[in-house]
């Protein structure tokens, strides 16, 4: 018995080395371990052997048995394996085919240029508010000390509504400063950007809509210092610590003392040249204006009801087209209301 | 305003150390901007005076002469020119080997038929001259130097183009500063000089009296603040000398004749602009300053035929208008080479008025430029003296005595205190009060004992902050320390804002880009959308002086401005388009002047995958992301920009908010597009107050649910609503969602029927469902469909 044990192990081994197939090896696991198989017939003859012997042989038994079922395992994970490579190896992909397509939508680049800034402010303070753009006169010229027959009240340069010339479209973010102090009191720190009007022909440089961005701080100590601060700091966040800002006196009827501020030209670096040719950038000036910007009038406090001998106030307006194009390098005004989305796709 | 340098350096204040750049960096950041400037003698280069030594015939051409030119060298160059009007010993501007001229042109040796020539002899017009900078010159031929010059000198320094012409961006509040004197003005207080001035001398002649030969009335008293009348007898016309001719040259204006010369240079100089009448067609000699009546016309200096509208301020004898206030003269008065008295006028027209006459007739001159500004009632005076003084200087008449002077309005003196601190804490400085009286003393304001007496060319001034922008600009804004406020407030959007943030990022996750249109649109657009005539969206606010009818009202709906981006991708050629725009429209109010201005979220699409599902998904997603209610549809079969099979009303908690849909093709044909396009329109003002409240944690589920499906056939017109709406009724609480997996047609379902088929999940909070719960809710569902909607099992 013992001899033939070892005969049905030899046997195995040799089949099952020679097994490929997952298949095969089911057979042969029936041949030998199954309820019929060899050593389960062997095993029925256990009964025969003295007692001495059946506890032998039933060891020896097993022992085969745990053998084939060893080898058995081996051969099966060892044929799925393989059986996996391939599998795996038919699955193989071009990894360089593009995935598939997902993409988002951009913002519109000028609306990111207005949001950097917006943050800029509100990190500074600053509340962002809005207004109508359909406004009234009194808001937009009259109440911001620009009187009665001033050029820029002309129908030449401002549209309007009635006969009156009294609802017109904002020439200006300038009159939120009026709709913001008539209700609030001071510390008053604002900025209002939106949508303005003025009669231009639409070309590369001009838009019969464009967009501004108001700023107002009104307060008790408010200096011409303070705006030069905030405006520096602004230009420093959007354009680099390096960025060089000059002031320059100026005159609007809403503030005084009034300024402009302009930033040395990025690309001559303020020398108005590049290549021996005149700087297209800022046309050889070495400067680019940026804002007009001022200490509010006193009369325009006055008339929200803030008493100017308490307190003082700065306000700046800047066009967000300008700075867009400056920052992106955009070379036409119509780009940005054109909305071609190989254009939009580009920031 | 442009400067000639040159003339402040001989005049009023010699800043000729100054270089050019300085000089134009320094004033612009004092307040007065440089919008250019240029050297005179940029244009012409190596250009000198030569004197024609001999001359003889060209051998080969019949109208050549071969000249040897003294240019100032060792020997004579050979010059070859084809002018006849030389001869040996004259003077002539000699443009040299390598040399420019204007225009670009670039001036080299070479041969001409076989001789050499060296350079060649110039015209005035290629010296980029006129007979009125050189009168004594002619047209077609050299021109014959009858200067002080000598051979070799550079010809820049015989025209007077050693200078440099500064061209300054004038600010509305500074009327003075549009004159030589005021610029000479700020030029000496930037460089912390003290400027020259003079003081007109007229001394008159026995040529009689004004008053017996002119009579001014005004009875346009609030158009004219004051008229300045002298006048001159024994006028000889003729040329200007050449220093003012330079002046008037290098300052853009041409030279005419002596006596327009003189006024042309007083405008300049004073900044008062001045007109000469011919006393010979002022009719009974008689100047009536008045408003314009119906009808009236007047042929101006420039040969154009004005109507002149009622209103409009005009200089007139007893019988017509002899000049347009303020902006140019008529022909009818003009002087004339005959001319013998003139009457010089030196007037304050009313700046509005006089802006909108030239803005009517289309005729903006420099004359209505600077008056347009409101001019210093104060001027017309001195103006007047130094035009008479320039009379005498050049002798070229006699200065009849008297001056007729009609002083209708002179603004009262204003004094204003120089309060110190208050100027300090305006600029954030502590500028000492003896600087500041020196900063204003050299800007020729006068402070006494701490009072500031404002001079009258300084409209300006009126308030302590006024004198600190004085200060400030002469201690330099750039000077001025830069600090933070101590203001502390909390910045931030407005919770609006923050929706509107939320929605664009949201637009844009889903692959929508962002698009900015014009808020005002063509009414025509309406059309264009097939909207009824009666429909309430054609009330729109009108523009009454648009710059076109294409941007003429403000829109009352957005769907078009985003119709016509898409159109414009369509042309463009791109293939598909996904866009969003957060759009304002303006509905006017019947019951306040300013109309609402809502916000409209819109969406639009076109290209593959594009569909009207895919859209109506986003759009829930988006509004899920929002925090919103969830939406319901309804069919809309009667707006007429859409599909009228594919259209839906968005409502969300019953209030409406808007459309979305399969745009109607003949719509998309309107815009020029053709296949599908979609497009959302949803009132984001409305969906704002919508919000539900932030979420708060619901319990997770602690048994599992089940998922049953179910198919059940039903009428066409059933709709998924429909369906829905009965099984969510008769589905109980244990019915937790109901999803929609597949409708269709076709084999086994009848026709004329659809089957749906729903996949219903349900649970109980508090145990785990057997198999008789769920079945019997599937029954309860089943036979609600089977009695409401006729439905049947499939």
């Amino acid at each position: 018995m013992k001899e033939q044990l070892e005969q049905i192990r030899r046997n195995a081994m040799e089949k099952l080395a020679v097994s490929h197939t997952l298949a095969s090896l089911e057979e042969l696991r029936l041949q030998f371990l199954g309820k019929k198989g060899e050593v389960t017939a062997v095993l029925k003859q256990m009964g025969k052997l003295s007692a001495e012997e059946r506890p032998v042989m039933g060891q020896l038994a097993n022992q085969v048995r745990a053998d084939i079922e060893k080898l058995l395992e081996e051969r099966r994970s060892a044929l799925e394996a393989e059986a996996l490579e391939r599998k795996l190896e038919a699955e193989a992909v071009d990894v360089t085919i593009p995935g598939d397509s997902v993409s988002f939508g951009h913002q519109h680049p000028m609306n990111q240029v207005l949001e950097e800034i917006k943050n800029i402010f509100i990190g500074m303070g600053y509340q962002i508010v809005d207004g109508p753009e359909v406004e009234l006169a009194d808001y937009n010229f009259t109440r911001l000390n620009i009187e009665e027959g001033h050029p820029s009240r002309d129908r030449s340069d401002t549209f309007y509504f009635d006969d009156e010339d009294s609802i017109l479209l904002r020439t200006q973010t300038s009159p939120m400063q009026i709709r913001v102090m008539e209700h609030a009191k001071p510390p008053i720190c604002i900025l209002a950007p939106g949508r303005v009007y003025r009669k231009d022909e639409a070309d590369a440089t001009h838009s019969p809509m464009f967009h501004q961005i108001e700023g107002l701080v009104v307060d008790e100590h408010i200096t011409m210092g303070d705006l030069k601060g905030a405006l520096v700091m602004l230009m420093k966040r959007l354009y680099g610590e390096d960025a060089q800002m000059r002031f320059r006196p100026h005159h609007f009827p809403f503030t005084e003392p009034s300024c402009e501020m302009d930033m040395q030209c990025h690309k001559c670096h303020g020398t108005g040249q590049v290549d021996g040719q005149v700087c297209s950038t800022c046309h050889g000036e070495g400067w680019i204006e940026l804002l007009g910007a001022g200490m509010v009038h006193p009369k325009v406090l006055e008339g929200c009801g803030i008493d100017p001998a308490k307190y003082s106030g700065f306000a700046f307006g800047m066009g967000l087209e300008r700075t867009a194009m400056g920052r992106m390098r955009i070379n036409d005004l119509r780009l940005i209301f054109d909305n071609d989305i190989r254009f939009l796709n580009q920031f | 305003m442009k400067l000639n340098r040159k003339w402040i350096n001989e005049e009023f204040v010699d800043l000729s150390h100054i270089s050019d750049k300085e000089f134009v960096e320094t004033l612009t950041v004092f307040g007065q901007k440089v919008e250019t400037y240029e050297r005179l003698d940029s244009d012409i280069r190596n250009v000198v005076v030569g004197k024609v030594v001999s001359m003889e015939r060209h051998p080969n051409s019949d109208h050549m002469w071969i000249c040897q030119v003294d240019v100032g060298q060792d020997a004579p160059i050979q010059i070859v020119t084809g002018a006849q009007n030389v001869r040996a010993g004259d003077l002539v501007p000699a443009a040299l080997h390598n040399s420019w001229l204007p225009g670009g042109v670039h001036i080299t040796k070479g041969k001409l038929r076989g001789e050499i020539s060296n350079g060649m002899l110039c015209s005035l017009k290629e010296l980029g001259l006129t007979l009125g900078d050189f009168p004594y010159a002619i047209e077609d031929g050299i021109w014959i130097l009858q200067e002080d010059c000598q051979p070799g000198d550079d010809i820049n320094a015989v025209i007077g183009n050693d200078d440099t012409v500064v061209d300054f961006e004038i600010t509305n509040n500074r009327p003075d500063c549009y004159s030589i004197i005021g610029l000479a003005r700020e030029a000496a207080a930037a460089f912390g000089k003290q400027m020259k001035h003079h003081e007109p001398v007229v001394h008159g002649s026995d040529a009689g009296s004004i008053f017996t030969e002119l009579d001014v009335e005004v009875p346009a008293i609030h158009l004219c603040s004051r008229y300045t009348a002298r006048m001159v007898a024994n006028v000889k016309i003729g040329p200007s000398p050449k220093w003012l001719r330079q002046r008037l040259r290098a300052n853009g204006i041409r030279a005419i004749n002596n006596i327009v010369d003189i006024t042309n240079y007083v405008m300049l100089e004073y900044g008062q602009p001045m007109h000469a009448f011919d006393y010979r067609y002022v009719s009974s000699g008689k100047i009536i300053v008045r408003e314009s009546t119906e009808g009236e016309t007047l042929t101006t200096l420039d040969g154009n035929v004005r109507s002149l509208k009622p209103g409009m301020l005009v200089i007139a004898d007893e019988e017509k208008p002899i000049g347009l206030a303020g902006i140019m003269g008529g022909e009818n008065s003009e002087i004339l080479p005959d001319t013998t008295k003139v009457v010089f006028e030196s007037a304050n027209f009313n700046g509005t008025s006089i802006r909108q006459t030239a803005l009517a007739l289309g005729m903006r001159t420099e004359s209505s430029g600077k008056f347009e500004k409101n001019l210093d009632p104060m001027m017309t005076l001195p103006a007047i003296q130094r035009a008479c003084e320039l009379v005498e200087l050049l002798q070229c008449g006699d200065v009849l005595d008297g001056v007729i002077d009609i002083l209708n309005h002179i603004p009262a003196p204003k004094e204003l205190p120089l309060d110190v601190d208050a100027i300090n804490a305006l600029l954030g400085t502590q500028i000492p009060q003896e600087t500041m009286e020196e900063y204003l003393r050299l800007l020729e304001i006068p402070v006494e004992n701490g009072k500031i007496q404002v001079p009258s060319w300084r409209p300006d001034l009126n308030l302590t902050a006024d004198i600190a922008e004085e200060v400030g600009r002469s201690y330099g804004y750039n000077e001025i320390p830069t600090t933070a406020f101590k203001t502390s407030t909390q910045g931030g959007y407005t919770p609006v804002m923050l929706f509107e943030n939320q929605a664009g990022s949201l637009c844009r996750g889903l692959g929508y880009s962002e698009i900015i249109t014009y808020s005002f649109v063509s009414p025509s657009v309406f059309d264009q959308i097939r909207l009824p005539e009666n429909a309430p969206e054609r009330n729109a606010l009108r523009i009454q002086n648009p710059l076109g009818e294409d941007t003429s009202i403000m829109r009352t709906i957005a769907l078009p401005s985003m119709l016509d981006i898409l159109a414009r991708n369509y042309v463009y050629h791109n293939k598909a388009a996904k866009l969003y725009e957060l759009a304002k429209i303006y509905l006017p109010q019947t019951d306040q002047a300013l109309p609402e201005e809502p916000k409209m979220l819109l969406l639009g699409s076109y290209g593959a995958g594009e569909t009207f599902f895919r859209m109506k998904g986003e759009l829930d997603a988006i509004f899920s992301a929002l925090n919103l209610p969830r939406a319901s549809y309804t069919a809309v079969q009667n707006n007429p920009s859409y599909h009228p099979g594919r259209c839906a009303s968005v409502s969300i908690n019953g209030i409406a908010l808007g459309y979305l849909g399969q745009v109607h093709p003949l719509v998309v044909k309107n815009y020029g597009m053709d296949g599908e396009v979609f497009c959302a329109e949803i009132n984001f003002t409305k969906l704002f107050a919508l919000r539900l409240p932030d979420a708060t944690y619901i319990p997770l589920p602690k048994y599992p649910g089940v998922n049953r499906d179910l198919s059940v056939v039903c009428a066409e017109n059933v709709t998924v609503a429909q369906a829905e709406e009965v099984i969510q009724a008769a589905g109980g609480k244990l019915l937790q969602s109901i999803r929609l997996f597949d409708i269709y047609r076709g084999a086994g379902v009848p026709a004329g029927k659809k089957s749906m088929a729903f996949s219903l999940e349900l649970r109980a909070n508090d145990r785990t469902l057997t198999d008789s719960d769920s079945e019997q809710v599937m029954r309860n569902v089943l036979s609600a469909l089977e009695e409401k909607l006729g439905a049947s099992l499939r």
